[in-house]
């Protein structure tokens, strides 16, 4: 009954074995297309960041399943050279949350945009980070809806234009940083396309965190967000660690998060380690290695006494 | 009585404890090797309301609830009141004389009026009503004191020796106080030395499940499919099955399709509600080409419905779930042991096509028990997980892999996350055979139709695998009846009593809906003299289907939409008013209010 083909559980699929082979390069994570976004669009900034931490981790791109949703920024998979799925609209987290439980060797990657993730996704989102999923999600947060050709989003700051609030958006904008917080993710941090070396060091950061991890990167929409633009954000952001933040200060890490004007702080505001992931939690996981690996069927001990029962 | 039959009714609030009297009888019968069907009506409350549960049981197989009582165990006035109407000659009704009051009885009915105070004068609480009721009811079916006592002491043993003593006696009482003074039945109740087991529906397709080899389950809460969560979170550890009550039924199917991408067999239950939630993820299963299995445990629509209550509405929305057109398999047992069969064929065709898996499954059958022979239940079942290479260690492939490889058959092998060699993207957008996206900055229109058509094709070996439908009963019959999934006992009873009143009767029963085997349907209905289709919905679902399919069109039509399932009069009152040409559409009035 069991595949002998499932029998096996390669040592390679862990992140953990160390390899032999050449170190790999960012172009060994050149996925097979080139990306289609707009010139000078911020998620070529994220883009370079994650390929870069890939390889700095020393991560091969069998061992990386990319995930995300529908949107500009979840194209990202396909450009990308690691295993990956392009899901539904909001659908990536839940997805991913199924992958990673299915094989958590897989080091898996959530890409998308705040529409995606804050937007449709909510629920989802909301739920993933309150069971600590293992995973790292990285929103490409442009703060508006761009392959619809701009609407606002649930980060449009109020009073934006656009097509669908062409007298200014009268809703108030959800802060994702002090929204993860709470909500229960275990590595919370805000990012910015304009600071490439920073970005990798939390995507990286994010990476070898066990538990779910969120990095909220702005990255500014040249087409249809004038607000929020490279030059706006690149004027305002302030490192974290230069403002001397110790991201285990719970209070401290949500004051930082609404800072909002002519200083707004980007790096990593919150991290705890003393909670296990969903994976680690899970008791079926707990040896016989990846469920996707074992074999398949009850065995007839097993059978006898859930028939046993019934009699 | 040449024919063993027996059909007790219990009746009572939620909350009187209707389940536990239920759970020993259907233990002391099948124990004696009899057969057993079970419906609980019931409502959506947890205390309060009406609830009725029929156990029926018979050295033949039981098909259906069937169409009267034996035994009446009212455990309130309100059951009282509602079925002491329905019973007649022959029949018994056992309560408790201090609380309920009888009415008036058709003749021949025996009351058996019993005291709790009497019997119980020192033990406190209203479920020992129960116990006595059920000790008396026990001698009056000719059963000694001993099967009883086992099973009672199996059922109060975690609540240790003193209840168990206390249970015994009330039981003692009640049977003792029977043998006194009620007149038994004219028959014992049989053993045919076999010993058989019972389950319900949703424990059946859970089991099936585990059977298969699923890995992963997960779900959220909703009746009637919920039986099979809380089947696969009792035993998800033990069987090394991950299990997950999940937010909500977006979630669910994606996560479901998730972890079906990385290797593993899985399976989510809902009902129609919860499906309509899962209907887009469904194509993107199909889309991306992934394995999963769905399972609709169909209420009485729309929207919430009666959540209690059965039908079979969701046939049109599980074949029209999403977008676009996609490959699906739909599927309705027909039985509950068919219900554990039907999963591990069906993951073995979701695997082999690569795409989405639906069982339509009803309240009757999920919430029904059944009797099932254990060796029916055969969990070594044959696994076919299609193809999906790279994890032989066959290392890289000569060529770049191709993850939508065009083919004959629509089958592109699969390969896991993780294995070396094979990376790849899937993608709910339109992709060409790498997996690269033709829907943004390259669209081509010849590359969509190829894609598109592969897809399709797989429905065409689909097909090819299913068991085709056969008829059942005589060749030459006056009327042939048709009816789909849940159904086929009640059918196949209501067959031998038109037998019985001179009308022959043939009956096909169809249990893969999607694809549809066309072709053998219209060869066998070419040979009918008259169709009529028996649904448990109100606008003919599958009449609609089979005539689209087909362009076969009904001379009539059994429908029922109440929210109760058909008892087997309620078929042949329809056949017969429609021979009679007095209409051709009957539904029937379900006479009991429950």
């Amino acid at each position: 009954m069991s595949l002998p083909m499932m029998k096996e559980e390669s040592k390679s699929r862990s992140v953990e074995a160390k390899r032999e082979g050449p170190k790999l390069t960012v172009k060994d994570f050149k996925g097979r297309v080139d990306p289609d976004w707009c010139p000078g669009c911020g998620d070529f900034g994220l883009l370079a960041a994650l390929k870069q931490a890939l390889v700095e981790l020393e991560l091969q791109p069998h061992e990386v399943l990319t995930v995300s949703g529908i949107g500009c920024s979840s194209n990202l998979p396909g450009y990308v050279n690691a295993y990956g799925m392009h899901t539904l609209h909001g659908r990536a987290v839940a997805v991913a949350t199924g992958a990673q439980l299915a094989n958590h060797k897989l080091k898996v990657i959530v890409t998308g945009g705040d529409g995606d993730g804050y937007g449709i996704g909510g629920n989802h989102f909301l739920h993933t980070m309150r069971r600590n999923v293992d995973l790292t999600y990285l929103v490409m947060d442009n703060q508006i809806y761009g392959l619809t050709t701009g609407q606002i989003s649930p980060t449009s700051i109020k009073g934006m234009k656009t097509k669908s609030t062409p007298f200014g958006s009268v809703e108030n904008p959800i802060n994702p940083i002090p929204l993860a917080i709470a909500a229960g993710a275990t590595y919370v941090a805000r990012g910015f396309t304009g600071q490439v070396k920073q970005l990798v060091e939390l995507i990286k950061g994010g990476i070898r965190h066990r538990g779910f991890s969120l990095i909220d990167v702005f990255s500014p929409c040249v087409t249809y967000n004038n607000d929020n633009s490279h030059e706006f954000f690149k004027a305002r952001v302030k490192k974290l660690e230069e403002m001397g933040h110790d991201p285990t200060n719970f209070h401290a890490a949500i004051d930082k998060a609404y800072l909002w004007g002519d200083a707004i702080p980007i790096g990593l505001f919150w991290k705890r380690t003393d909670l296990p992931s969903l994976d680690e939690l899970e008791p079926v996981l707990a040896e016989g290695g990846p469920l996707a690996h074992r074999p398949l069927g009850v065995s007839p001990e097993a059978a006898k006494a859930l028939i046993q029962v019934l009699m | 009585m040449a024919k063993f039959d027996l059909a007790i009714g219990i009746g009572g609030a939620a909350g009187q404890g209707i389940a536990t009297p239920g759970d020993i009888l259907a233990r002391i019968f099948v124990r004696r090797g009899l057969h057993l069907n079970a419906y609980n009506a019931y409502q959506s409350i947890i205390r309060g309301g009406h609830i009725f549960l029929t156990l029926r049981t018979s050295e033949q197989p039981v098909l259906s609830m069937g169409d009267k009582l034996d035994v009446l165990l009212p455990l309130n006035q309100d059951s009282m009141d509602r079925h002491l109407k329905l019973m007649s000659a022959g029949a018994a009704v056992l309560y408790n004389g201090d609380k309920i009051k009888p009415g008036t009885a058709a003749d021949g009915v025996q009351l058996c009026s019993f005291s709790v105070k009497e019997l119980a004068p020192n033990i406190k609480g209203d479920l020992v009503q129960n116990t006595i009721a059920l000790g008396a009811l026990l001698r009056l079916i000719g059963v000694e004191f001993k099967p009883l006592e086992e099973i009672l002491t199996i059922q109060f043993k975690r609540k240790g020796a003193a209840v168990i003593a206390e249970n015994l006696g009330v039981a003692r009482a009640g049977y003792d106080y029977a043998t006194a003074h009620f007149k038994p039945f004219p028959f014992s109740l049989p053993d045919t030395g076999k010993k058989f087991a019972f389950f319900e529906g949703n424990q059946a397709l859970a089991m099936g499940g585990a059977a298969a080899g699923v890995r992963f389950y997960c779900a959220y809460p909703m009746s009637p499919a919920t039986g099979v969560l809380h089947w696969m979170a009792r035993h998800g550890r033990e069987l090394g099955i991950m299990v997950r009550q999940v937010e909500d039924e977006i979630g669910v199917i994606n996560m479901a399709i998730g972890a079906a991408h990385a290797g593993c067999r899985a399976m989510c239950a809902t009902s129609g509600g919860g499906f309509a939630l899962m209907s887009e993820a469904l194509g993107s299963a199909a889309m991306m080409e992934i394995p999963v299995v769905c399972i609709d445990v169909q209420r009485a629509g729309p929207a919430t419905g009666v959540p209690t209550k059965t039908e079979q509405g969701d046939l049109w929305q599980v074949m029209g779930a999403g977008q676009g057109d996609y490959p699906r398999i739909i599927v309705a047992p027909t039985t509950i042991t068919d219900c554990f069969k039907t999963v591990p064929e069906l993951f073995n065709l979701v695997d082999k096509f690569q795409c989405p898996g639906i069982i339509l499954s009803d309240l009757l059958l999920s919430e029904g028990r059944s009797s099932v022979d254990p060796s029916e239940l055969d969990f070594n079942v044959p696994i076919d997980r299609g193809e999906i290479i790279g994890l032989n260690g066959d290392g890289p492939p000569a060529n770049a892999y191709q993850r939508y490889k065009l083919s004959e058959s629509g089958i592109s092998p699969r390969a896991l996350p993780g294995t070396p060699g094979y990376i790849h993207v899937v993608a709910t957008d339109e992709h060409d055979e790498d997996g690269v996206l033709i829907s943004d900055e390259f669209t081509n229109p010849h590359k969509r139709q190829a894609m598109h058509e592969k897809r399709m094709r797989k429905m065409e070996g689909i097909l090819s695998l299913l068991e085709p439908p056969k008829i059942f009963g005589p060749g030459n019959a006056q009327v042939t009846l048709l009816g789909w999934g849940s159904t086929q006992g009640v059918i196949r009873e209501a067959l031998e009593k038109l037998a019985e009143a001179g009308i022959v009767a043939n009956h096909l029963q169809i249990k893969w809906l999607v694809p549809l085997h066309s072709e053998a349907i219209q060869s066998i209905i070419s040979q009918s003299k008259k169709l009529i289709i028996v649904e448990n919905n109100y606008s003919g679902q599958f009449a609609r289907y089979l005539r689209s399919e087909t362009g076969i069109v009904a001379a009539g039509h059994v429908r029922k939409y109440d929210g109760e399932p058909f008892m087997p009069h309620h078929i042949v009152d329809g056949v017969k008013a429609i021979l009679a040409g007095a209409s051709q559409k009957y539904v029937p009035v379900h006479e009991v209010m429950v």
